[in-house]
């Protein structure tokens, strides 16, 4: 583990005002959706979850064919399909074509896969201002950080600290009350979705029969960002895809309710190209970028390739007891808990953060909840075993490694095996009434036992073991 | 002639919590099974499998194959080391096709505690008697792996003289997870306060589980902060009377 | 810039080769409830009040034209060119303009305007849904800037759900350039999950079910 990844972990730890917060949020969310696909309010709630795997997993196992078919149907309705491999060319492509249109302003809807090329930054270098428009990535960008959470991005922020960050960035008044915070914003930002030039978007999903993108949302700056300017560019991974618009009446169901509970959420948007002859408004141009960025580097591997099938709910950070203890910005990229725990060192390679694969007591809830039924826990069990192999290579982690090789070897030798069980237990204070020690025995300086004692009291040693005990009774 | 049951006891319940053991084999014979307890048996290789290190972990498991091919039945007082065996056992022996062979038919016959109890001696009353308010800790690997929910539960219900209150977490991790609670020590200290906290306001005086690990860890940090409450494994429940 | 690389580096990832066909795609699984008009028509308005939306049975034309007027109050409204708008007469009402086809001249009117009046497609009862397709009949603006929306919904225009509307319109993409969802006011919990209504979209909707 990285030290700065220890760092942040203890800091967020021993900010009790954000512990409360965190725990108070990913609470309510996970109570949300328990609501939600309960027996009553969705009696079909596992069947759409094997339906959406199996859907998943056919799209993702035929990619190229539905990469192909997507782009045929954008052009069909005067579109255009972008391919871009990394960040570079996504930005490269949106300052060209700003460049071509005298753009100046951008307004941007939600989107973690702009997130992940820092798309902002990238545009902002070059004198191209692009304004956040979802409330809470809006809160993000002015304090300029990271989303704390995939959809409650500012979820570890107080209206104290709200109210701070309005005045400090945009002059206003001081204002604690939350209803008119976020009127202070609307009004901003209604100005920004005016004067726009070009709408960035992401997209949930990618229709391949339709060449659509369809976009779910509550506040309505989706549709603002992709109805208002001229141009509009939705940026996505190739991973996005489903085969079918009919498949979304499964996809659609789990995302909402996954995510914030709600069946279907306030607004759902279809869209298939620019304005059309007829139709009165929406934009004259319409290009959907399709970004690799290390997906077909995931795509390669078979076994943990499902790691693609995320429709980016956020349950599984919601349900992770690791999460809601540490928080979004312990992680070293932009997706957090289970899901970033699994897709940051498959898109950035396992010695970004070795200790990410091994933040997690394996609890399995994430799996539980995954809408898409990705099996988180065995493939963080893979990435730790990549991890090791990796470090054998570089000769790290040389003690672990002895140490786990001498455990095996006495673990084939069942006396020896006994012979170290006394052998510890002598060293230990013994118990026969059960006792539990606070500290180590003096002398003994052993790392893993310093971690353990530092948090809880470890059982002293029985006087004998179950295999002694065994034999006196026979 | 009673069924034989061979004894898996854990490496942990071995050198820390032999009276976990003494109350399987208790219970076992109460019901009129003939428990044997093959000597050779030492862990199950899941702390090198959860560590990254797969060969380590082969090699345990192998030795595993070995100590109990010839089993009818293979009871174990850990929902954690029954899923290594049934489910992860394929994992690490994908390219083993003999010894996935041999993993594949332990498979059918490796048993959760409380599944044996009421699966194969098809009893939920042992005649147990505990005049106690329990709560019960749902361990991960048991709840979430081998899908063992309810039948703790009705094991507790049937238990005489005992309330069972459930706690608004039971679910919820304990902080253990093998070597996560110290390679992320603060992180697993803090899980493991999360959930004192909430058997704290069931009342109850003593939690239960059917994984020693997590009994572990949550009296760890119980007896950290002193509070008088206890941990018992299931199978000191059922062999109370 | 990079099709053929990336095209190239996914057939490769999967082991598949250039113009491979595929094998059949699951079953597609819609799930449509039997439901008669007068429960969908409960159901529908049910939900809609559950999320702080107004409805409204109207038995006629002029029962509808009434409660919309009540709700404008004679403010500045805009108007979409659905066939029912003027039916209902609602587009005479006071202060109501409609028939704007220039779309700068459209967004200035929606951007200052108090309400915006539209049709819809289609309802959907069970998640209290309106579907707006994009069309020479509805702007997309009207339903979005201004920060009241009122939307007339003829009652043989309420399905049960939303795989009622993919299985009668299972390519949108073939109507539309744009078919919008729109399930309540709009709204935001990403201040301490405190639920805001009208960050960016109307705050207030009202359903009239003629």
């Amino acid at each position: 583990m990285s030290a700065i990844f220890d760092e942040k972990i203890h800091q967020t730890l021993a900010d009790s005002k954000l512990q409360l917060a965190i725990f108070a949020a990913t609470g309510r969310l996970m109570e949300k959706r328990r609501k939600a696909v309960n027996a009553d309010a969705c009696p079909d709630y596992q069947e759409l979850r094997t339906q959406a795997h199996e859907v998943k997993r056919h799209t993702i196992d035929h990619l190229d064919y539905y990469l192909e078919l997507f782009e045929r149907n954008v052009s069909a309705h005067g579109g255009r399909v972008v391919y871009c491999k990394d960040g570079t060319e996504v930005a490269d492509f949106v300052l060209g074509l700003a460049r071509q249109r005298r753009a100046s302003l951008i307004v941007k809807s939600k989107s973690m896969t702009t997130e992940e090329v820092d798309l902002n930054e990238r545009l902002e270098h070059h004198q191209l201002e692009s304004v956040e428009t979802d409330l809470g990535e809006y809160l993000i960008q002015l304090a300029h950080e990271r989303p704390y959470h995939i959809v409650a991005p500012a979820l570890h922020k107080t209206k104290e600290q709200v109210a701070d960050l309005l005045t400090e960035r945009l002059g206003v008044p001081r204002e604690t009350v939350i209803e008119k915070q976020t009127m202070i914003a609307r009004a901003v930002l209604r100005e920004k979705f005016l004067a726009a030039d070009i709408g960035i978007s992401g997209a949930n999903f990618l229709v391949a029969d339709s060449g659509a993108i369809v976009l779910v949302e509550n506040e309505g700056n989706a549709r603002l960002t992709t109805s208002a300017p001229k141009v509009h560019i939705a940026i996505a991974g190739i991973e996005k895809m489903i085969p079918r618009a009919q498949d979304l009446a499964v996809f659609l169901r789990l995302l909402g309710r996954s995510a914030t509970g709600q069946p279907l959420t306030v607004y759902t948007s279809f869209l298939s190209g620019p304005r059309r002859g007829d139709e009165i408004d929406g934009p004259d141009e319409f290009y959907v970028v399709l970004l690799d960025n290390g997906r077909t580097k995931v795509l390669a591997d078979r076994e943990k390739r499902e790691s693609l099938y995320c429709i980016r709910c956020g349950a599984c950070l919601n349900h992770c007891p690791v999460y809601r203890k540490i928080g979004g910005h312990s992680f070293p990229w932009v997706y957090s808990g289970p899901i970033g725990a699994i897709l940051t060192p498959q898109f950035l390679g396992v010695n970004h953060e070795p200790g990410l694969p091994f933040a997690s007591s394996l609890c399995g809830a994430c799996a539980e909840v995954c809408p898409v039924k990705i099996d988180i826990p065995k493939i963080l069990l893979d990435l730790r075993s990549d991890v090791k192999k990796s470090e054998e290579r570089e000769g790290a982690s040389r003690l672990e490694r002895f140490a786990f090789r001498a455990w095996a070897w006495v673990m084939r030798h069942p006396r020896l095996y006994e012979m170290a069980g006394m052998a510890a237990a002598s060293l230990a204070p013994s118990r026969d009434g059960g006792g539990w020690v606070r500290s180590a025995p003096s002398g003994i300086k052993v790392a893993p036992l310093d971690a353990w004692l530092s948090q809880r009291d470890l059982p002293s040693a029985p006087a004998k073991s179950f295999r002694q005990l065994w034999r006196e009774r026979r | 002639m009673p069924a034989r049951v061979s004894l898996f006891v854990t490496c942990i319940v071995d050198q820390l919590f032999p009276k976990v053991g003494l109350a399987v084999v208790d219970v076992l014979e109460r019901l009129g099974f003939q428990v044997d307890f093959p000597e050779q048996q030492t862990c199950c290789g899941q702390p090198a499998f959860n560590s990254g290190y797969r060969e380590e972990a082969r090699q345990v498991a192998r030795h595993f194959l070995d100590v109990f091919h010839d089993a009818d039945y293979i009871v174990v007082p850990s929902g954690s080391c029954t899923s290594m065996i049934a489910h992860h056992f394929e994992d690490i022996f994908d390219k083993e096709p003999e010894n996935l062979e041999r993993a594949r038919r332990l498979e059918s016959k490796v048993y959760e505690f409380s599944r044996f109890l009421l699966e194969v001696a098809g009893v939920d009353d042992v005649g147990a008697r505990l005049d106690e308010v329990v709560t019960y800790h749902d361990s991960c690997h048991a709840l979430r792996e081998l899908k063992v929910k309810d039948g703790p539960r009705r094991l507790l219900g049937k238990v005489r003289g005992l309330e069972l209150r459930e706690m608004d977490a039971a679910e919820e991790c304990c902080g253990f997870g093998g070597t996560f609670s110290v390679k992320f020590a603060e992180v697993s200290g803090g899980m493991a306060r999360t959930k004192i906290d909430s058997i704290v306001r069931t009342g109850a005086s003593a939690v239960v589980s059917v994984d020693s690990s997590c009994l572990m860890q949550i009296q760890g940090a119980i007896s950290r902060v002193g509070l008088p409450i206890r941990t018992l494994h299931l199978a000191e429940v059922l062999a109370s009377r | 810039m990079s099709r053929e690389h990336v095209l190239h580096k996914v057939r490769t990832a999967l082991g598949r080769s250039t113009g491979q066909p595929v094998d059949q795609p699951p079953p597609v699984r819609l799930n449509i409830p039997a439901a008669g008009i007068e429960s969908r028509i409960a159901v529908f308005c049910e939900r809609i009040e559950a999320l702080a939306g107004h409805t409204h049975r109207a038995a006629s034309l002029e029962g509808a034209r009434s409660y919309v007027e009540g709700v404008l109050a004679g403010r500045k409204s805009a108007a979409s060119n659905a066939p029912i708008l003027r039916q209902c007469g609602i587009t005479a009402l006071p202060g109501v303009e409609s028939g704007v086809m220039d779309p700068v001249a459209l967004r200035a009117l929606c951007a200052s305007a108090a309400c915006g009046i539209t049709g819809a497609d289609y309802a959907l009862a069970d998640t209290g849904t309106l579907v707006m397709l994009a069309s020479p009949q509805e702007a997309r603006l009207i339903s979005l800037l201004p920060p009241v929306h009122i939307a007339l919904v003829e009652r043989g225009r309420l399905l049960t759900g939303l795989d009622e509307l993919l299985s009668i319109l299972p390519f949108p993409a073939e109507q539309t350039s744009s078919m919008v969802l729109i399930t309540g006011p709009s709204r935001t919990a990403d201040i301490e999950q405190i639920l805001v209504r009208g960050v960016h979209g109307p705050g207030e909707i009202h359903v009239v079910v003629v």
